[in-house]
């Protein structure tokens, strides 16, 4: 099968990660949608790797889990720490940087 | 081919109800379902390594913590419909679709050649031809990632860590306070009561039967109450005390 249609797919995901992102309010739901564009790319680049025939792209898509991976426990972490101080996890409230 | 077809839709529409749902934990179900969906893809495009950590890792570790956060930060924090940017909303959407659109044109415009297959390439299998690409041609990339998850886990315990800015209570500090509130404000100094204890149900929704025959309000959680989920004992709070058959008290003790 053709890595195309799995592409689209991945093309899809990516742009439904990204309009998430850009809609919601809620600090947590933002990072689901975070999750969701790393995995449209994961599919990409295991899709590639079979056409391709290496596994560069498997090793490529196990480097952006481990990152995802951390990037989702410090930004979690982040977020407990805005809730606790500001009783809310919007994140329209945390803009106090803009002052 | 099938499982393709099959899951494709699926994913896309709970990709959607993961932005459209009001409630964060409807999104983390809903992402917990796209995720499962990707590992069975990637076990049909030959990853079985990436199928298994795709589990572990995401359904497994990464979701888990989103939910634990959830319960942490609160599970009714819905979403503010206030916008604070005008029309912000659907031009993000609009951009959204023309990303979609973009990449998809794009996606179709590319010729991309013959399918090689990784017959060839897992011919030892797929572990251990990972294995031998990680440790010799991206050895530098992955001690930098360990470098890498050493300083997340560092940055988050920092982060999440609270200092205790008052002294901690001693026992004999916290008998005297709510002697105190007894003395000042009538509040009760024993434990509160459990729920369920002389109801016909011990489940926590239960309130607690107080000796008259009416529910005690203090054996019931304050949230349960604010959602209107507790459970009603006015048939079972019997008033007058009634002295039953023996077979219909051991029916009510086995629920």
């Amino acid at each position: 099968m053709s890595p195309t249609p799995f592409l689209v797919l991945s093309a899809l995901l990516f742009s439904i990660g990204a309009i998430g992102v850009l809609v919601r309010r809620n600090a947590i739901v933002v990072f689901m949608c975070i999750e969701l564009m790393l995995n449209a790319g994961n599919l990409a680049f295991v899709s590639f790797a079979r056409q391709v025939g290496n596994l560069d792209g498997q090793v490529a898509a196990f480097f952006v889990m481990v990152v995802a991976a951390a990037e989702v426990v410090v930004g979690l972490a982040i977020i407990v720490t805005i809730y606790r101080t500001r009783r809310s996890a919007s994140v329209d409230d945390a803009s106090l940087l803009k002052y | 081919m099938i499982a393709f077809w099959t899951l494709a839709p699926i994913m896309i529409i709970c990709a959607f109800g993961m932005v459209l749902a009001r409630k964060a934990v409807h999104s983390a179900l809903f992402l917990a379902v796209v995720m499962i969906s990707l590992a069975i893809l990637y076990a049909d495009q030959e990853a079985p390594f990436l199928f298994a950590v795709q589990i572990i890792v995401y359904t497994g570790a990464v979701l888990m913590l989103f939910l634990f956060v959830l319960m942490l930060v609160g599970v009714d924090t819905a979403d503010s419909l206030i916008e604070t940017l005008r029309g912000q909303r659907a031009l993000a959407a609009a951009a959204g679709i023309l990303l979609a659109v973009l990449l998809i044109l794009a996606i179709a415009q590319t010729t991309i050649g013959t399918v090689v297959g990784l017959q060839r390439a897992n011919l030892d299998g797929n572990v251990p031809g990972l294995a031998s690409l990680l440790f010799s041609r991206y050895v530098f990339a992955f001690e930098v990632t360990s470098a890498l998850l050493i300083t997340a886990a560092v940055g988050a315990m920092v982060l999440a860590h609270r200092e205790r800015l008052t002294p901690k209570p001693t026992q004999r500090e916290v008998v005297l306070q709510r002697m105190q509130d007894y003395a000042a404000h009538g509040i009760h100094p024993g434990p509160l009561p459990g729920p369920g204890t002389f109801a016909r149900h011990n489940s926590v929704d239960t309130p607690a039967l107080l000796p008259d025959g009416t529910p005690s309000e203090l054996s019931i959680s304050r949230v349960m109450r604010a959602r209107g989920t507790v459970r009603s004992v006015a048939g079972e709070a019997a008033g007058p005390l009634q002295i039953e058959a023996p077979d219909e008290e051991s029916e009510g003790g086995e629920e």
